[in-house]
């Protein structure tokens, strides 16, 4: 085979693959935007998504079509819960007790998870089989096609809903200054509320979307929202095409990165770009400089 | 340290883990001490940077595990003096805290958590990778015990001793940085670093040598794992050991040093009597992790002695009731 | 902290280690250190059930010389330092003459150093080669070696004149030690590896790796793990469209495996112990009819199907009976009792232990078998 199909095959896998951390990455940015909270238990809820599909599918044998809707609503429930439990009461909301909180939330769910239905791993039916498509000597599958619409659709979706509606516009005013945003009427705690039940029901359809690609476990949310985040970082927790495109360019060069150079180091990668973001470019890959906020 | 009050409690604290063997002597309970003496030693490090200087680091393990391998590989392989290895181990990762402290410091509240975490992920992955090293993920085997002069640190009691007189070095050098000129600082930069700033405290300078001084100590009890454990295998490096060490810290209360000793104490011991819980163990960590967060953010130091206060007069209460 | 406070957690904290010291008379006590939760519960689970189920069985049918058995289970969470704590736990409190487990290779090698030295036999249920070699006095195992495993597959690659051949392992300790021994044999078969590949346990797409491979014309490839990445590659394999043979390790030897990669299980071939194919079997295979047992026993036991990783705690603890019965209830007598046996027919092989063999198996314990409309059947 020429490198350039080779290469080819290296950028559809690694866009596949980066359309989901850029899902995820979104997730991040839309509670980071409204509220400064870096949600540690975005992972879970990823988790959550595909493995409920597979619950609602093997136990209650529901139509595909109809698992996934209710697989969302549930999840968004866990999201709207655990805001309610466990971000609402902190009395002392510093980042140190948020970010510990998160985590321990994160641990929780996976545990949870991990009790209600079991160990193993599991792997969800393709939305419309199994039979590769060829590009140019390069294949994907029917699925990676479904995991970039239904990217591309959520984040049209999510840009309309920030630049178009009340809550929306409310939610992008909390973030630029939740006291100003208070003093004309608008419901911080609200937003703040609203923030993770949208954020939860993305992370959830991120987690159904790949389930038949990737499979699913109690445990895959870790990894998976680690790399969200990296996206998320690259696009400056952007909730917009930053971060999408943070996510596309993480999953290229990962998979360029496994192809070329070593598939052991692939995943330093991403923490590599991570760490250089943050100490080069804090303001994220395409964002401009802002001054230091104190 | 300051005042006598302060050296009679160290005194009775040292006195009693001096004494411990003695109740436990033959049985496993000793060993499971060793390993939390260790889990203390990385409490109060990672304290210092939490509790005193106000730095979340989410990667500490890393150090843990760099101390480690330094000290198994430069003993084993290259047949180095098991306390010289340590020295250098532990004054080489000091000096790369030290270095990366300066970019990594400069970030705050959830930028630092991830960055660190992101530092530890890349560290462990190198344990995973570099085979020709580490041994790789099947871990590295052979590391010889501890000798000093006739003596070897090869049962539980003498490795007792050898982890438990590190930690009571490390508590009373930690206790006196607290009540030092650079402990104020740091509670200053904790609780305002700008105005701690402008009354000349050279914040960011602070900062990254409380951080080296933790990575340091994180190090060395490393270095003491892996010569009683005489095996180690990257994945005792990873995230949740980083996680499981901000839990030992939270519990106890941040910026108690002997808060950390509580917490550390508290979560090594306790999976041993809960021993039923197996799988519940997950949940239960979440859990504790959440609600000490929610409902007792000064940790368990600060709110034992309340509810002491309290017991003698609930007790009143209740003998009036029966009465 | 009031100091007072410490000393009553201290006492009330060995006042509930005493209670835990009662011991019935008359009673074997063995232990086991099970990864029952943690990554590698896939392992320790199934072990925990039939080491159980044996341990009931025996004690039904009258004990072992009229004493009663005693299995006492502790979780090691897959961590090392647990699996220390724990083996511990098991010589020093509980006295156990007999220690089986732990499920990994990393937990065993961490613990020998303890068993060794408080000379109290173990049979480990992982499968890393260093584990029994160079022996150690106290050390057995009832997992195939690596090798063994290694071995069958590159015997059949010489037969059909394979050569080129890559490699894509997990980097966890399963896949280290496997890559270890299919880079040190092989030279022995006259196989030249062309890619020497791996990926992350928790890797979602290996396109990448898998791409390179296509590219380097190897006629065979081999994957090296457990679930749930080598039903990735497999459904990744059948996408790029590639056709060379699709070796796997024993380590996804069950159900579960084509369960998950669908399709693309299709062709996959492994060595694996006889119980996936038990059924198969040829009748004068001397081992059926423990193998019958054990799937039925299982199945009636646990309602599903017992696996092979199941098969390394069976064959662990009917070991211990028969070493208990022959050479008494203490330790020495165990380890003696233990080197000593001669064509024990389990479930992962017949069982040779010598003083210059722990591991007693030869690749005789496996057999190749194959994918095919959805089950395993035996390879030609």
């Amino acid at each position: 085979m020429e490198l350039g199909t080779q290469l080819l095959q290296y950028l559809l896998s690694g866009l596949a693959t980066g359309a989901i951390y850029a899902l995820i990455g979104i997730g991040f940015s839309i509670i980071y935007n409204a509220t400064g909270i870096i949600n540690f238990a975005q992972g879970e809820f990823v988790m959550l998504g595909g493995m409920v599909t597979v619950f609602l599918l093997k136990a209650h044998h529901l139509p595909l079509w109809a698992a996934i809707p209710l697989a969302v609503l549930i999840v968004t429930l866990v999201g709207f819960l655990f805001e309610r439990l466990a971000i609402r009461p902190l009395r002392k909301a510093t980042p140190i007790s948020l970010v510990i909180v998160t985590i321990g939330g994160s641990i929780l769910l996976r545990g949870l998870a991990m009790l209600i239905w079991d160990k193993d791993t599991h792997s969800l039916p393709s939305f419309s089989g199994d039979d590769p498509i060829t590009v140019a000597g390069a294949t994907v599958l029917p699925q990676h096609l479904w995991i970039l619409g239904i990217t591309l659709v959520l984040i049209t979706l999510n840009k309309w809903f920030f630049s178009h509606t009340i809550s929306g516009k409310a939610m992008r005013a909390c973030s630029c200054n939740p006291r100003a945003a208070a003093l004309v009427g608008i419901d911080v705690r609200r937003m703040v509320l609203f923030s993770f039940v949208i954020s939860a029901a993305m992370g959830a359809l991120a987690g159904i979307i790949v389930a038949p690609l990737t499979m699913t476990s109690y445990d895959v949310g870790g990894m998976l929202g680690l790399k969200g985040f990296c996206a998320a970082i690259i696009g400056g927790m952007s909730s917009g095409l930053p971060t999408v495109l943070g996510g596309l360019i993480l999953g290229v060069l990962e998979s360029l990165g496994a192809g070329l150079i070593s598939s052991g180091y692939k995943d330093a990668i991403a923490f590599i770009i991570l760490l250089l973001i943050l100490f080069l470019r804090p303001q994220g890959l395409f964002g401009k400089p802002e001054s230091e906020r104190v | 340290m300051g005042g006598a009050k302060e050296l009679l409690k160290y005194g009775l604290f040292a006195a009693t883990i001096l004494l411990a063997p003695y109740l436990f002597s033959g049985s496993y309970l000793l060993n499971v001490l060793v390993f939390a003496g260790i889990n203390t030693l990385l409490a109060v490090a990672l304290n210092l940077l939490l509790g005193y200087a106000g730095q979340i680091s989410l990667g500490h393990a890393a150090f843990f595990g760099l101390g480690a391998y330094a000290s198994a590989i430069l003993t084993t392989t290259y047949d180095w003096n098991p306390w010289t290895a340590m020295a250098v181990a532990a004054l080489t990762v000091g000096a790369l805290a030290f270095a990366i402290g300066f970019p990594v410091l400069k970030l705050k509240g959830h930028y630092l958590a991830m960055a660190t975490l992101g530092l530890g992920i890349i560290i462990q992955i190198v344990f995973n990778e570099w085979v020709d090293m580490t041994d790789g993920p099947s871990g590295f085997s052979g590391i010889p015990n501890l000798t000093l002069g006739p003596l070897t640190f090869d049962s539980d009691r003498m490795n007792y001793y050898l982890v438990w007189i590190f930690v009571l070095g490390c508590v009373f050098f930690s206790l006196n940085l607290a009540n030092s000129r650079i402990g104020r600082a740091c509670r200053a930069i904790h609780d305002a670093e700008v105005a701690a700033r402008v009354v000349g405290v050279n914040a960011r300078l602070l900062k990254v040598q409380i951080f080296a001084l933790s990575a340091m100590i994180c190090a060395l009890a490393g270095s003491l794992y892996a010569h009683v454990m005489t095996f180690i295998a990257p994945s005792s490096f990873g995230f949740t050991v980083s996680v499981e060490l901000l839990t030992m810290v939270v519990i106890g209360g941040l910026g108690s040093i002997y808060g950390s000793f509580l917490g550390a104490l508290l979560l090594t011991l306790l999976p041993e009597f809960l021993s039923v819980m197996h799988d519940y163990e997950i949940v239960f960590y979440g859990g504790l992790l959440m609600v000490m967060t929610i409902f007792m953010p000064d940790g368990l130091v600060r709110v034992m002695p309340a509810l002491c206060r309290r017991l003698p007069s609930l007790r009143r209460a209740k003998e009036d009731a029966d009465a | 902290m009031s100091t007072r406070m410490m000393t009553t957690a201290l006492v009330a904290a060995m006042l509930l280690l005493s209670t835990s010291l009662a011991c019935a008379a008359g009673t074997i006590k063995i232990g086991a250190l099970f990864s029952v939760t943690g990554p590698p519960a896939f392992l320790g689970e199934p072990e925990r059930n039939s080491a159980q189920m044996v341990v009931n069985e025996i004690n039904r049918s009258g004990g072992i010389r009229g004493q009663q058995l005693q299995l006492v289970v502790y979780d090691t969470n897959g961590d090392p330092t647990k699996a220390v704590q724990m083996a511990t736990r098991l010589i020093k409190d509980d006295h156990v003459v007999a220690i089986i487990g732990p499920s990994t290779t990393g937990e065993t090698m961490a613990v020998i150093p303890v068993v060794e030295k408080d000379r109290i036999p173990m049979i480990s249920c992982s499968a890393g080669s260093k584990i029994t070699e160079p022996v150690k006095r106290y050390v057995f195992k009832t997992a195939q070696n690596d090798s063994l495993a290694v071995a069958k597959i590159y015997e059949q690659l010489q037969r059909q004149r394979l050569q080129r051949v890559a490699i894509l392992t997990v980097s966890d300790g399963f896949g280290a030690s496997g890559r270890e021994q299919l880079k040190a044999l092989a030279g022995r078969y006259g196989i030249h590896l062309v890619v020497d590949d791996t990926y992350g346990p928790k890797d979602t797409d290996m396109t990448s790796q898998l791409t390179r491979i296509r590219a380097s014309q190897a006629q065979a490839l081999i994957v090296w793990g457990t679930n749930p990445g080598p039903a990735v590659i497999a459904k990744n394999f059948r996408q790029l469209g590639l056709r060379i043979p699709l070796y796997m390790s024993h380590g996804v030897s069950s159900k579960k495996f084509i369960a998950l990669a669908g399709a693309a299980a299709e062709g996959v071939k492994l060595p694996s112990g006889k119980v996936l194919v038990a059924d198969l079997l040829p009748k004068r295979d001397p081992q059926r009819a423990a193998l019958l047992a054990f799937i039925r026993d299982y199945q009636r036991h646990y309602r599903t199907e017992g696996d092979h990783f199941a098969g390394h705690a069976w064959d662990a603890v009917m070991l211990l009976k028969m070493a208990i019965a022959n050479g008494g209830a203490t330790p020495e007598g165990i380890r003696q009792a233990l080197e000593r046996t001669r064509n024990f027919h389990g479930i992962g092989g017949t069982f040779n232990y010598s003083p210059t063999d722990h591991a007693g198996l030869t690749k005789d314990a496996f057999v190749m078998v194959q994918v095919r409309r959805g089950n395993w059947v035996l390879a030609p």
